[in-house]
């Protein structure tokens, strides 16, 4: 299943993963991540409250580095290089 | 199938929606992890997946009471993806291995065919326990 959300935009594919609960914004990001190339970047916006704590795990636990977070307006920002 | 450490198996007992949502949500979660998912369906919890039930209503445990029921008729009203949508998603995404348990096949008088594709077999507790090896399991 191909996320709807993602287009590959040049270097950094977006994943709009806002308003999805719980584990979506990872499901989707894994799903997404399969599909670039090693060293290719993905940016993806949530808005699960528990993000923050779910993406440092996802990326301890499968290798994907998180190259820059942050959080405006109640809108998580993860951009992350695949392994 | 391997039997890593990092495999988490998950018991389902009980057929309540509300129970099997927090599981599917497990499972995906494990899968988006890239951890391997056992899950050995028992009792009610098999008779969720049986294939001319697994898209009908279910009761919520009796826990939720009337505040549990609105919870989840909202979440039905927002079109949250539902318990079986999630478990589909998460054997796409990773290792996620569904059996039924044996004595509850029989208990329920069910065969497989009856079942939906999402179990991949019929299983005892001596091939559920190798196949969990020492990983982590969890029974809901």
């Amino acid at each position: 299943m191909t996320p709807e959300a993602a287009t590959a935009g040049g270097e950094t594919v977006q994943l709009d993963a806002r308003g999805l609960n719980c584990p979506m914004p990872i499901v989707r990001t894994a799903q997404t991540i399969k599909t670039l190339a090693p060293g290719q970047l993905l940016e993806v916006l949530a808005t699960d409250p528990g993000s923050v704590a779910d993406f440092a795990a996802w990326s301890r636990s499968t290798g994907n580095e998180i190259v820059t977070s942050g959080v405006q307006d109640g809108v998580y920002r993860f951009v992350l290089r695949r392994k | 199938m391997a039997d890593s450490e990092e495999a988490i198996s998950l018991v389902l007992f009980s057929g309540t929606e509300d129970r099997l949502q927090a599981a599917a949500v497990l499972t995906a979660g494990a899968a988006a992890m890239g951890r391997p998912v056992h899950i050995f369906l028992q009792y009610w919890a098999l008779n969720a997946f049986r294939r001319d039930r697994i898209d009908g209503p279910l009761p919520l445990a009796p826990e939720a009471g009337a505040e549990g029921k609105e919870a989840f008729d909202a979440m039905h009203a927002n079109g949250q993806q539902a318990w079986q949508q999630t478990l589909r998603m998460a054997k796409e995404l990773g290792e996620v291995d569904i059996q039924a348990c044996s004595l509850s096949m029989d208990l329920l008088h069910l065969e497989q065919d009856q079942l939906d594709p999402l179990v991949d077999g019929i299983e005892g507790v001596a091939a559920f326990y190798l196949n969990a090896g020492q990983g982590q399991m969890l029974f809901i």
